[in-house]
């Protein structure tokens, strides 16, 4: 996917514009927040089982050379494959390989933020190859030709009024007066079409949110079940994920998904919960003749080691953007890439460069909110801020915030020309209020309040001049 | 806790961080700091060569000014029993962010984490070290709080204020909805993202408005600042202060922040 992280001002202004999307943001501005909260206080170990889960990541991580070969030694026992790509190209052509040998014309997908990450339905379709997206999210999305506004609710920002208009559009060979403008006639119409193409497809390729390196087993996640008819009924059932989408025990993989549906949704537990190892067996009833697992780095291993390591215990359950005040301004799509919030902020950065994506970790005001909610306690604010200083370092951001703070910086490491400088620039904001470009940003919304006219270091020394007290 | 005071008869040295938004926009908060700190038994001291906790270099990416400044810092309050702050983010830079940046430095980090242990938001240390549970003080208006984003998240501040602001003789603390959701201020973030910002901000004051207050407070100038700029953009009578002014009982010597005339 292209990256327009570098137009974040222009994307927020117009997603601040945009009346579908600012109305579902204010729609489920709380939804989400509420039912973590009441999932959380449900649970008294909730607060210990997010330590566990930092604890069970950092481990995996510390070691994850280790799990991964375990892994695969054990996706092949169980007959599968695992293919190592080290970038996204790697992975579309590896998919692209499978689906022509298995001689594909129709693919169907699970939700997969990987498969947005390296592009993979552009990439089939350009081969003439028909990926349908069978999470109604999804689905949804891929009849707008637009990429997901959020990690777990890729619709998020479209009104049932729009999901309609694409209906129609798309699904030509139904009466055209038929209705649909309730939920259930969406839902309705979008699993009879899916239906189709889940008998027509030859390959299915879902995402993972765990891979177990004690069983080979891969874990996915859904509330429609769509994900276990994508690997199920084809022949050929292609996994994609991330290398750290890796945990070393079944146990483990337990308590990280105690730990996901209550912090994305607020559910106990997502609807369906679907362990896959391997391909079916002589006693299995079902199961696809071929199973592979394409592992993706993409930048990944690079993090190891750095001050961004902890970002990669992600268990992507989309919480801080739930609770992101940026987002909730003005939704995923801003963001400009596959990322979106503060996982976004952090992560964007790392896959696409700095360069690309240097507004994404200055586009938060620190308040704190993510970092408080994820359930693996990435410290996504300080993250966030040694981007900045990478940034800072490579002499990027803009000039005119830099000048300002080098001005700044000059000044406050000389405090009595500072004091000086001081009891001067309150007079003058006081008479004439602030100048400057700096100033333009905050008075095109709100005024700037006058000072009261002193310093109070000029106050505080003439207090104690008056009682007789020297400065301390 | 440090409770070997270097007593001056008996009663804790504190130094007071004035904070660079204080000193130059509002005095008043620095004021009534020292009030609120005398009330409780406190000799305050002010060191002359403070300037800046260093926050906005720290957040911008340019950690060699912000350890100058935090070095700079931790020296001038050096021998003091106390560093009050009146302000969360300036507290939550010394207390979380200077052990943490200096942290390499085999000098200045345990200078650093030395001062953080004596590092106070000013409600915060009045309630919790101080043990102060009310004050004397006026002020009658229906009252709304916000928590500022670093003092509730960095520093725990949350009830302490509400339990103070509950003495004061004449308030009606009616609670602010989204009171822990970010009013859009952000240091740099509000110049860099003005549109953003301002969309938080609006949010904030129609929050706020929705209350009911005539009065509107909080621990940070800085949030105080961009939401009396909201406010006021938009014609509305709220007014605007820092929570320490109503606590030590100012609100008559000095307008609202941002009040026009
Ligand atoms: S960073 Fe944390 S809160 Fe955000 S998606 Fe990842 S696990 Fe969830």
């Amino acid at each position: 996917m292209e990256s327009t992280a570098h137009r974040f001002p222009e994307n927020a202004r117009r997603a601040l514009t945009d009346e579908n999307l600012q109305y579902m943001l204010r729609k489920s501005a709380t939804g989400f927040q509420l039912r973590r909260r009441m999932a959380a206080d449900r649970l008294p170990e909730f607060e210990d089982l997010r330590d566990q889960g930092r604890d069970i990541k950092n481990h995996t991580l510390a070691h994850l050379d280790v799990y991964l070969e375990a892994f695969e030694a054990k996706v092949n026992e169980a007959g599968g494959h695992v293919h190592w790509c080290p970038t996204a190209a790697d992975a579309r052509n590896t998919i692209l390989r499978l689906c022509q040998a298995a001689g594909a014309k129709t693919v169907t997908k699970g939700k997969s933020m990987i498969a947005e990450e390296i592009g993979i339905n552009d990439h089939l379709e350009a081969a003439g190859l028909v990926p349908i997206e069978t999470d109604l999210g999804e689905y949804i999305i891929q009849l707008r030709k637009e990429p997901p506004s959020h990690i777990i609710a890729p619709a998020f920002h479209v009104r049932k009024e729009q999901v309609a208009e694409a209906f129609r559009a798309a699904h030509t060979d139904l009466p055209p007066d038929r209705p649909l403008d309730e939920p259930r006639e969406l839902i309705t119409e979008a699993r009879l079409m899916l239906r189709r193409r889940f008998q027509e497809a030859d390959v299915g390729i879902t995402g993972a949110n765990f891979l177990i390196a004690e069983t080979g087993a891969t874990v996915i996640v859904t509330n429609e079940g769509n994900g276990d008819l994508t690997q199920t009924l084809p022949r050929v059932h292609v996994v994609i994920a991330s290398i750290d989408k890796v945990v070393p025990t079944q146990e483990d993989a337990a308590t990280l998904l105690r730990l996901l549906a209550r912090s994305a949704t607020g559910q106990e537990f997502s609807a369906y919960t679907t362990f896959s190892a391997g391909p079916r067996r002589a006693e299995d009833a079902d199961g696809p003749a071929e199973f592979h697992v394409v592992l993706l780095d993409n930048g990944r291993s690079k993090l190891l080691g750095t001050e961004f390591q902890e970002v990669l215990r992600c268990i992507r359950c989309g919480a801080c953007m739930n609770h992101c005040p940026v987002y909730g301004a003005v939704g995923g799509h801003a963001y400009g890439w596959v990322y979106p919030g503060p996982i976004g902020s952090v992560i964007d950065p790392a896959l696409i460069g700095i360069e690309k994506a240097g507004h994404l970790p200055n586009a938060s005001t620190f308040c704190g909110r993510c970092e408080a909610v994820c359930p693996v306690r990435i410290p996504l604010p300080k993250m966030m801020r040694h981007w900045r200083e990478k940034e800072f370092d490579a002499g990027l951001g803009s000039p005119a915030v830099r000048r300002g703070l080098g001005v700044w910086g000059w000044f406050v490491r000389r405090p009595r020309l500072y004091h000086a400088a001081a009891r001067l620039a309150v007079r003058v904001l006081r008479r004439f209020g602030a100048p400057g470009p700096l100033a333009a940003g905050w008075t095109a919304h709100r005024d700037l309040p006058r000072p009261e006219g002193r310093t109070f270091q000029e106050l505080w020394a003439e207090r104690n001049r008056r009682s007789g007290r020297g400065e301390a | 806790m440090v409770t070997a005071f270097s007593h001056s008869a008996g009663r804790p040295r504190v130094g007071l961080f004035v904070t660079c938004l204080v000193d130059l926009y509002r005095p008043t908060v620095g004021f009534a700091a020292v009030r609120l700190l005398e009330q409780a038994g406190c000799v305050v001291e002010v060191p002359a060569g403070q300037t800046c906790c260093g926050q906005p270099a720290y957040n911008s990416g340019d950690r060699a000014t912000a350890a100058d400044l935090a070095r700079a810092t931790i020296a001038l309050f050096d021998g003091l029993d106390y560093v009050v702050i009146p302000s969360g983010s300036c507290g939550g830079m010394i207390r979380k962010h200077y052990p943490a940046l200096l942290a390499d430095d085999p000098v200045w980090g345990p200078r650093a984490a030395a001062l953080a242990e004596r590092a106070f938001e000013l409600v915060s240390f009045l309630t919790d070290v101080m043990k102060v549970g009310a004050v004397t003080a006026r002020c009658p208006a229906r009252v709304t709080y916000h928590d500022s984003c670093s003092g509730l998240r960095e520093l725990g501040v949350k009830e302490q204020p509400r339990r103070l602001l509950a003495s004061v003789e004449g308030v009606e603390l009616a609670e602010l909805p989204g009171a822990e959701v970010c009013c859009g201020f952000g240091g740099t973030f509000c110049v860099k993202y003005p549109d953003v910002s301002a969309r938080m901000a609006g949010d904030k004051a129609d929050d706020i408005a929705a209350t009911g207050a005539d009065l509107v407070l909080a621990g940070d100038m800085g949030c105080l600042l961009n939401i009396a700029g909201t406010l006021s953009r938009r014609g509305s009578p709220v007014a605007v202060r820092h929570v320490a002014e109503v606590l030590a009982d100012m609100t008559g010597d000095t307008p609202p922040i941002g009040a026009k005339g």
